[in-house]
């Protein structure tokens, strides 16, 4: 069993299973590509929770390492490896995809095949990129992601989905072409593409600043932090449901992926010198952001909003660490670091339920108003009690995981500043205004309108996608252990690092 | 002995835990009298352990219990658990909230009989039930946080209760969005608290308490604030919120829109009183800063006797009794910031029982008459509804604090412990106090007399059908009245005087004004004639005197007084136009700035000038560049030599440079 080359079955299955759907699938075999969509995603499921049980949370070193040379020339190779920043992702990665793959089943009519392909495809290229260990590696995969989530948000997405594709991709792409030449002048002081070894180089003040803001243009516009945030409200509402929770579940993380595994521990000083200003605009995401969501007439607006405003909290998390470390309070910028990577996984839960949410009332109705709703549990009483469990826990309500992430970096920024918490944790109270008034307006109250009144309560298919995704709510906010022990070893390490300085 | 004493705790949250998840998940499958059943059993489970906790610690003095249920998390060295702190304190938070609560469950059958959403009820008082035992049990700062919103929430939930109605969804989203206001200022304190503790848990905390009396923190440009006045202001600010003090109070009177049991249940007797129970928990913390001391008293007072006053002017059954418990609220808080905990959380208890009582005889009334809250449509109820009309008589008296019955008691302490205090803003507190005495009895009385004296002014159709409630609205009214008269007997000694406390509530001597009262405490007999003899008792009576006059008597006074006094009334009855500021300032400020930021802010800045404007300048460049492809072969020809003239240029410069 251990020698199983786990890392590139969970990456490869999807994309073969992907593309044995598109060369199986035509316009006629519409059940046929959803059926191998499931089988693929749960083997793909399956495959990856021996990386949970037989991960060690001992240590911080790389773990289901695989290496093979690729291009040898260049000394590229094909390098993957897990520590504990990756592991809950690929697992969040895996998981959400069949809960996606079941959100489309009767949903999507037109080219289903290629909607199934698209979206285990897309799971191989995310799972590859957090598992990468060579940088050219990552960046293909960084990269070609976009492929798959331009096809699906220009093909099976809403009127405007052009100028929001092209919004998405250029944004996106700029950001990561300074990426590339970063992982280009590293390789060359480097000597090799290996993550690791990079993670090793001395650099300048100067070169540092520059790398590290190469990384900032391409991390930030895919957290996305404000003021590059624009391309998300844009993206999600024209993209389909399941769309949507990949974006936001998923390929969001890949950004605040990047700052932990590049530039915390690459350019550590220049992520020092530069706190307060990443510091300043995750203030900004969390504050300025929950204003913009309470007047959203839109629901997918609302939540992508929502979901600027607590990605916020991962930045703030790993940045407020570096004042913290001054002080030699080496457990307080972990409880930050550590809220961050928690809030990460547990907006991928929140985030997708209440977009799986929208569309549950979108697949009814065909509006994403709020003004169109009103009265919604009258008809829909159990959907009502999940979106109300989901509307909490984008509240950060304790008991779910939405407020841990939340407590851990509020609790963290306190010992840095008390202004920055006084700033963060006014999420309090935004985030419960513009959840709960959606809520009030769509769910609560008189029956608004015959479109509501003719609604049918969910079936079983979303109410196994829903209920599973509230038990992963309850379970990571009841007990947050586990996720805190697999992260716990990678953390202290990564605080080691980057407290020595590289000049 | 441990694992033994783990698992009685671990059943007494978890059986209404159980209770609510039965009856919320597969209300269906049961039934209506499945889902009463299985809540009733699970809280009852909770009120008999608690009982024979309360006799293991608080009467026979057992050990105090402080360990762990399970690890929630670890970061480094800090370790944040789920656990139990059993001491004296909790002990009786325990069974007060677990016998109030078994009562409104009871009393809930009757009330809610012909509701659709009865199931659904039950599993909501049940899952309060749960939180508000892990609030009051707690021993670390996490969990007191979570029961703390997890109260919220189910107040949240029970508020909308009937999620049609307009009122009830807007009382709701205010009445949560307040708390949160409050959960803001607490949540700071305690990340105050894990910086200079460096732990949540209370024994910690509090051993540490002494040691940090000296310690500085700059908050504000150059101020040098107290650590620990800091920390308590910031909890104070949760405990506004839960507990309804000024100016977070906004949100109590409009929670009247949920069904009468949680009125009782959460909006009187437990979930509004856990800022008391916490401030009471944090004493360790409270004594070493009198500025905090100083902010909760003025607060307090301000709450006890404004609130009173609104309560003058309401006409709505329900609201005048909301009022009633703001004021009450105030009260307690008001004996907290005079280091009086002891008399706080007496009056906690004793009020959980006349106040429960007074609202779910309101609620009688208003099933008897059909839904109806209108204290302009009531009055002769007396002799329709015998067993309602003395219960509610006996929680009235008690309110007032007559001498003898509960109220008396605790209310009459907190008024001495203030009048010894002399930390700043005590005699104005005492001023507040006093003449809040004479507003309570007014309030309380007009209430009395409109609702089972005077007049019938309901329809005939209405007083056809007026009849006694059943038997599972009224016993709980008898079982709620007994303590409400007899309990300030039993405790007035131990809880004030003795040690039903113990350590669990910690006063330093030169602030122990119980300790000064104390001195001329001679037995419950002797407290109870000296009553007759002081102030409040005269105050009282003159208040109980006046209602008489104005409402029965001279019944059309009230019109005049209102008349004559039309602005005073008109603030009273516009509740200071707190409503009208927040709904301007803050909701309508946040919409507007909301509004702002993303129509300049993203749209027009972001969007507009950056985003599309750079696609916009790039296409106007290649519009004005493709010129250059002009196709002329001399076009090129012509550019080629330019360039290479430039080029030349630029060599021979730099080159004859170097």
């Amino acid at each position: 069993m251990m020698n199983l080359p786990l890392l590139s079955l969970v990456t490869w299955t999807p994309i073969l299973g992907g593309v044995w759907i598109l060369l199986a699938g035509g316009e006629r075999s519409a059940p046929t590509a959803r059926a191998i969509a499931l089988v693929v995603s749960v083997v793909t499921f399956l495959l990856s929770i021996p990386l949970y049980a037989g991960f060690d949370t001992g240590t911080h070193e790389m773990q289901f390492v695989e290496f093979a040379p690729w291009i040898e020339v260049f000394n590229i190779n094909y390098h993957l490896g897990i520590d504990g920043f990756s592991l809950p992702l690929v697992l969040l990665t895996s998981f959400t995809t069949v809960l996606v793959v079941l959100s489309g089943w009767e949903v999507i009519q037109y080219k289903t095949s290629q909607y199934m392909a698209a979206f285990l495809i897309q799971e191989g290229f995310m799972i590859g990129a957090f598992s990468s260990l060579d940088a050219i590696l990552f960046y293909v995969f960084w990269e070609a992601q976009l492929i798959p989530m331009f096809l699906i948000i220009g093909i099976w997405g809403g009127p405007q989905r052009i100028y929001a594709t092209i919004k998405f991709f250029l944004y996106t792409f700029l950001g990561s072409v300074f990426m590339l030449v970063a992982l280009l002048y590293l390789y060359s002081q480097a000597g090799s593409f290996a993550i690791l070894d990079m993670h090793h180089v001395r650099l300048g003040l100067t070169a540092q600043i520059l790398i590290f803001v190469a990384f900032l243009l391409a991390f930030a516009v895919k957290v996305p932090m404000w003021p590059v945030h624009t391309w998300l409200p844009d993206a999600h509402v024209e993209a389909p449901t399941g769309g949507s929770v990949i974006l936001a579940a998923i390929m969001l993380k890949l950004g605040g992926y990047g700052f932990v595994r590049f530039s915390l521990p690459i350019t550590p000083d220049a992520s020092s010198a530069l706190d307060w200003f990443m510091i300043a605009l995750s203030l900004v995401a969390i504050v300025y952001i929950g204003f913009v969501a309470i007047v959203q007439p839109d629901m997918k607006k609302l939540i992508a909003y929502s979901s600027v405003s607590h990605m916020g909290f991962v930045t703030l998390g790993f940045f407020i660490a570096f004042s913290i470390l001054d002080s030699g309070d080496v457990d307080g910028a972990a409880l930050g670091i550590q809220g961050g990577m928690v809030q990460m996984i547990s907006h991928g839960f929140i985030s997708g339920a209440l977009f799986l949410c929208v569309g549950v009332m979108y697949d009814r109705l065909h509006s994403r108003q709020i003004a169109d709703y009103g009265g919604v549990v009258n008809t829909m009483p159990v959907f009502a009690s999940f979106m109300m469990l989901f509307a909490l826990a984008n509240s950060g309500l304790p008991g779910t995981s939405g407020f841990v992430g939340e407590f851990m970096v509020i609790l963290s920024s306190f010992k840095a500043s008390f202004w920055v918490a006084f700033l963060a944790a006014m999420t309090l109270i935004l985030g419960a205004a513009y959840t709960l008034w959606m809520y009030k307006r769509v769910v609560y109250g008189e029956i608004a309108n015959d479109g509501v009144r003719g609604l049918s309560d969910i079936n079983r298919r979303e109410f196994v996608v829903l209920a599973s995704l509230a038990v992963m709510v309850l379970l990571f906010g009841l007990w947050p252990a586990p996720l805190l022990e697999v992260m716990g070893p990678t953390v202290d390490n990564l605080l080691e690092h980057i407290s020595r300085s590289k000049l | 002995m441990e694992q033994s004493s783990t698992a009685v705790y671990l059943w007494i949250v978890l059986a209404p835990l159980v209770g609510a998840i039965v009856a919320g998940l597969f209300g269906r499958q049961i039934g209506r009298a499945g889902a009463h059943w299985v809540t009733i059993i699970g809280v009852s489970v909770s009120t008999l352990l608690s009982a024979i906790v309360f006799k293991q610690i608080v009467i026979d003095s057992g050990p105090v219990f402080d360990g762990a249920v399970y690890t929630w998390g670890r970061v480094g060295e800090l370790e944040l658990v789920i656990g139990f702190l059993i001491d004296r304190l909790s002990a009786t938070m325990m069974l007060v909230v677990s016998f109030v609560s078994l009562m409104v469950h009871v009393y809930t059958i009757g009330y809610m009989h012909d509701d659709p959403g009865y199931q659904r009820f039950f599993s909501y008082i049940s899952l309060f039930t749960f939180s508000m035992l892990m609030l009051v049990m707690s021993n670390n700062f996490l969990q007191l946080f979570f029961g703390w919103e997890a109260v919220g929430v189910v107040s949240y939930l029970l508020i909308g209760f009937w999620y049609t109605r307009e009122s009830a969804i807007y009382a709701n989203l205010k009445a949560f969005l307040v708390n949160r206001v409050g959960d803001f200022g607490f949540l700071l304190g305690v990340a105050a608290v894990l910086l200079y503790f460096n732990t949540l848990d209370y024994t910690e905390v509090f051993a540490a308490a002494p040691l940090l009396t000296g310690e500085t923190m700059n908050v504000w440009f150059d101020a040098e604030w107290s650590v620990l006045t800091v920390i308590c202001i910031l909890l104070f600010v949760g405990a506004m919120g839960k507990s309804a003090q000024f100016p977070l109070h906004v949100w109590l009177p409009d929670s009247m829109e949920g069904p009468t049991p949680i009125s009782a249940l959460i909006h009187a007797a437990t979930m509004v009183t856990a800022g008391i129970f916490m401030v009471a928990r944090m004493s360790p913390l409270f004594e070493f800063s009198e500025t905090a001391r100083s902010v909760v008293l003025v607060i307090g007072a301000v709450t006890a006797f404004f609130m009173g006053l609104l309560g003058l002017v309401q006409n709505d059954i329900k609201r005048v009794i909301a009022y009633s418990t703001l004021s009450q609220l105030g009260y307690m808080t008001v004996g907290l910031g005079a280091s009086a905990y002891a008399a706080a959380i007496f009056h906690l208890g004793t009020h959980a029982f006349f106040k429960a009582l007074l609202f779910l005889a309101a609620g009688s009334v208003i099933i008897a008459l059909h839904h109806e809250q209108d204290m302009r449509k009531m009055g002769g109820l007396r002799k329709y509804m015998p067993i309602t009309w003395i219960t509610c008589l006996v929680g009235s008296i008690a309110l007032i604090g007559f001498p003898g019955f509960s109220g008396f008691y605790s209310k009459d302490a907190i008024i001495e412990a203030v009048h010894l205090s002399d930390i700043p803003g005590s005699g104005f507190a005492y001023l507040c106090v006093l003449t809040g005495v004479f507003i309570t009895a007014l309030y309380s009385f007009r209430l009395y007399f409109m609702v089972f004296h005077g007049k019938e002014r309901m329809d005939e159709e209405a007083r056809a059908h007026v009849h006694e409630t059943p038997a599972v609205v009224t016993v709980p009214l008898i079982l709620l009245a007994i303590p409400s008269v007899i309990i300030g007997w039993f405790y007035v000694g131990p809880m004030l005087f003795g040690d039903h406390f113990g350590e669990s509530i910690f006063v330093l001597p030169e602030n122990d004004v119980l300790a000064e009262l104390g001195k001329s405490y001679h037995g419950v007999i002797g407290f109870t004639l000296h009553g007759f003899m002081a102030w409040p008792f005269l105050l009282a009576m003159a208040g109980v005197a006046t209602a008489w006059f104005l409402y029965m008597a001279r019944p059309e006074i009230p019109a005049q007084i209102a008349k004559r006094f039309s602005l005073a009334y008109e603030i009273l009855v516009r509740k200071y136009g707190f409503d009208e500021f927040n709904e301007i300032f803050f909701a309508g400020g946040a919409r507007g700035i909301g509004g702002l930021l993303w129509r300049i802010g993203d749209a027009t800045l972001i969007d507009g000038i950056m985003v599309n404007g750079t696609a916009r300048l790039i296409g106007w460049f290649s519009s004005v560049i493709r010129h250059v492809q002009s196709g002329y072969l001399f076009h090129y020809a012509f550019a080629m030599i330019i360039g290479l003239l430039v080029l030349i240029g630029v060599f021979v410069t730099f080159a004859g440079l170097s």
